[in-house]
């Protein structure tokens, strides 16, 4: 592809002044790909103040003290900490397949089938099983159910080429629809979630700390998917069906093979974010119980390049301001709304700046263009 | 030139004919429009000193767009101001979901100091135990729910207001709207049907819906209703498209509903079609056919549980609000559309209600599969005594679930059944 690909008008009847012509960068420094978020978040942080200010008409230092103790604050950091695992966690499972270039956007559908095994196991055994017997038979069905909604498009995908993106994003109606339905048959009253009343208490405290067992269980998931996408065979083989199919069957990849034990593992890792949602914290099921960090997941992997060492940082960021920002709309007054205007502001931002870290932008000097038409 | 004087001439039409327009609007009747509230909400006065470093919260599902929460974030911030607690010490959180996050927002207000944490959705129950049960010292209360008094926490109680009184009081505005339609022989007395926006199967519904049903029968025994449900609290869409089935397909020639959007009163408005609201007035979305509206002031019940929590005296475990306490509210009447002599029969009712002789589950009034009700248990226990079913007696939220005759379900699992 010619490096110098020029996305500005070209010349073609009249003559054209070009002020602004767009390049494709090749290589960016990582320092200087730091320094764009930075200039990024710090305009969003900006733009975020006045509005802020124009809204509750407080000083901006003490919005940014009132986002930083809403993350990090008095009763707050766990919480916190417990939804960027699961964030986090969804965002893992979804990683896999987008390294290979399949664009699973059915998290959202995968995990709730899996919080939905989870809870249909807890509301008929809660009472009758152990916890020894009942924990392993919740996570076993959730994995089961996660990896049949993720299968499901990848084999229609290997074998007859379906649209991945359609199917992955139907099914997530489908498994809401489900999900209602269960609701209908568990609470005969009608409601719209089912709580610890009818699914039982699900996994106790860790050493008397809550979500400690959702926290620790996506620390470890971390580190192994790091290890499995970056040094084991499959993850080798993951990265070359992304790359490009045919090379990988050049040299002698079961493409097939590939994708679908890919969207199984997928599937699979969906499944247990539904599990440590239901089973390890909410303990209780609604069409929302994903409230669709399936979709924001896709964002935190893409923005963490699909390494799970920066999706850590990526989703921090958006969990952080979430919570901050849901601080704000409490402390001073304001809706709910007003957290979802904060988080739009900066992942706009955000996102945008990856434009400049892939496009550079050469702004011709009107001194420079008027000497170049005289030497013509 | 010649256009010059045309588009002239034209645009000059097309103003006179504006005005000529305006002023025969001007001839016809001048609007009456809203009256007076019937039960209004007093003006909220306390004795007690609340101390400076006293906090309370409010959780609530959706946020003031919908009249259910802005129901309760009014009379919230109401009270609070009334009796001098301020903005900052009165915190509210809203759009918070029936689930876990319920329980995480009771946490956070327990951090920042809360001593009283109220949350105003059914389906937070479970989430507000959970939490009360994890922090002792802090009182918590939830409207409409049922387990309290089984639960047996003193930090966790029910409340909730005995509307059905409120809802009665509607029933008998549109019971004289239909026999002012009979009498002009605009309809018949077998076409005395109403039509119901229901929006969950729960006994609340079927409670508020029977006690509007009966206070129109009182006074026009030929009436009949039909009800359908939309399986959402708040969905304008679904509410409009089962007002407009109502009217459309069941016949229904007055609108009633319980859910919170303005789907049924627009629909009611542009098909020209009376209609009773539910959680304060819509007059203006409804100038032509708006009746009336009962609503539940929450002010009593906030006024009562910080003044027993500055006390340091219990809260009782089941609160059911009632006229008498200015619980249940009544607008003013649309007096361009309620028929005559409706302000007095409420009156009387009012009265009624107020010396405890009028019981809107009197069993002589009702039967179902055409035989009088004469027992009936919930939870264990005999709620029917001295002819009368005993609605909101041993718990605060409704448990009237009796599908009586002369209501007609067209569905009851959300699902059209007809189609």
């Amino acid at each position: 592809m010619n490096k110098e690909q020029q996305f500005a008008a070209t010349p073609e009847k009249k003559q054209h002044v070009q002020w602004i012509h767009i390049t494709k960068r090749d290589n960016i420094s990582f320092q200087k790909g730091l320094l764009i978020r930075a200039i990024a978040i710090l305009a969003a942080l900006v733009v975020c103040a006045i509005i802020t200010v124009v809204f509750t008409g407080s000083n901006p230092i003490s919005v940014y003290g009132t986002m930083f103790k809403g993350a990090f604050g008095k009763g707050r950091f766990l919480v916190t900490i417990h939804n960027l695992s699961i964030l986090l966690c969804i965002s893992l499972a979804v990683t896999p397949a987008f390294r290979m270039r399949f664009w699973n956007i059915g998290a959202e559908g995968q995990a709730l089938i899996g919080g939905l095994a989870t809870a249909i196991v807890m509301f008929n055994l809660h009472s009758k099983a152990p916890l020894w017997v009942l924990i392993p038979l919740m996570l076993i069905s959730a994995l089961v159910a996660g990896a049949i909604w993720g299968v499901i498009p990848a084999i229609f995908k290997a074998f007859w080429k379906t649209n991945e993106t359609l199917f992955t994003l139907m099914m997530n109606y489908v498994a809401i629809q489900l999900v209602e339905y269960f609701l209908k048959i568990a609470d005969k009253n009608g409601s719209n979630s089912v709580g610890p009343y009818l699914l039982g208490d699900g996994i106790p405290n860790l050493f008397g700390v809550q979500y400690l067992f959702n926290i620790l269980v996506v620390v470890v998931l971390t580190g192994l998917l790091y290890v499995y996408l970056k040094y084991s065979k499959h993850g080798y083989e993951i990265s070359v069906v992304g790359e490009s199919e045919n090379t990988a069957r050049y040299v002698g990849i079961n493409v097939k093979k590939v994708i679908i034990r890919t969207m199984i593992l997928s599937g699979l890792l969906c499944g247990l974010t539904g599990f440590l949602i239901v089973g390890g914290a909410s303990h209780a099921i609604s069409s929302n119980s994903v409230g669709g960090q399936g979709f924001t997941a896709i964002m935190v992997s893409w923005l963490g390049k699909f390494n799970p060492l920066y999706m850590i940082l990526t989703a921090l960021l958006i969990v952080f301001m979430g919570r901050g920002a849901d601080e704000i709309s409490t402390i001073f007054g304001l809706t709910k709304s007003f957290s979802d205007i904060i988080t739009g502001i900066i992942l706009f931002f955000i996102i945008g700046c990856e434009f400049f870290i892939r496009y550079q932008i050469h702004f011709n000097h009107r001194k420079k263009m008027t000497e170049e038409k005289e030497e013509a | 030139m010649f256009k010059k004087i045309l588009s002239l001439s034209l645009a000059l039409l097309m103003v006179l004919g504006c005005l000529a327009a305006f002023a025969s609007c001007k001839g016809t009747t001048k609007r009456l429009g809203e009256s007076a509230e019937l039960l209004p909400r007093k003006t909220i006065t306390s004795e007690v000193t609340v101390p400076a470093d006293f906090k309370i919260g409010l959780i609530t599902l959706h946020d003031e767009n919908s009249t259910y929460d802005k129901n309760f974030i009014d009379a919230f911030k109401a009270t609070a101001t009334a009796m001098g607690i301020p903005a900052e010490n009165a915190i509210i959180k809203t759009g918070i979901n029936e689930d876990e996050s319920c329980y995480q927002a009771a946490q956070d207000l327990v951090a920042k100091g809360c001593n009283i944490i109220f949350a105003d959705s059914f389906g937070h129950e479970d989430y507000m135990i959970q939490a009360a049960r994890e922090n002792p010292s802090v009182q918590f209360c939830h409207a409409t729910g049922t387990k309290a008094h089984t639960e047996g926490l003193s930090n966790y109680q029910n409340a909730f207001a005995a509307i059905y009184e409120g809802r009665y009081l509607a029933g008998i505005v549109a019971g004289m709207k239909l026999n002012e339609m009979i009498e002009s022989g605009k309809i018949t007395a077998e076409q005395a049907v109403m039509g119901y926006v229901g929006a969950f199967t729960y006994a609340e519904v079927v409670s508020g819906l029977t006690s509007f049903y009966l206070g129109a029968k009182s006074v026009c025994p030929s009436v009949t209703m039909k009800v359908r449900y939309t399986g959402s609290w708040y969905n304008p869409t679904l509410e409009q498209e089962a007002a407009v089935a109502l009217i459309e397909n069941d016949k229904c020639v007055l609108i009633s509903q319980h859910a919170d959007s303005l789907g049924a009163p627009n629909a009611c408005q542009k098909a020209g079609v009376p209609n009773v609201s539910y959680n304060g007035s819509t007059y203006s979305a409804g100038k032509d056919t708006w009746l009336v509206s009962s609503a539940i002031n929450w002010a009593p019940y906030f006024q009562y549980i910080i003044e027993q929590t500055v006390k340091g005296e219990d809260i009782a475990t089941d609160w059911t609000g009632t006229i008498a306490n200015n619980s249940v509210v009544l607008s003013g009447l649309n007096q361009d559309v309620v028929a005559k002599g409706t302000k007095e029969a409420i009156e009387a009712a009012i009265a009624q209600f107020k010396a405890g002789t009028l019981k809107v589950f009197a069993t002589n009034t009702f039967t179902k599969d055409g035989v009088a009700v004469t027992t009936y248990t919930v939870e264990n226990q005999e709620v029917i005594s001295d002819g009368a079913f005993n609605e909101s007696d041993f718990r605060s939220a409704p448990y009237f679930d009796i599908k009586i005759d002369g209501i007609e379900y067209k569905n009851t699992r959300f699902k059209d059944e007809n189609s």
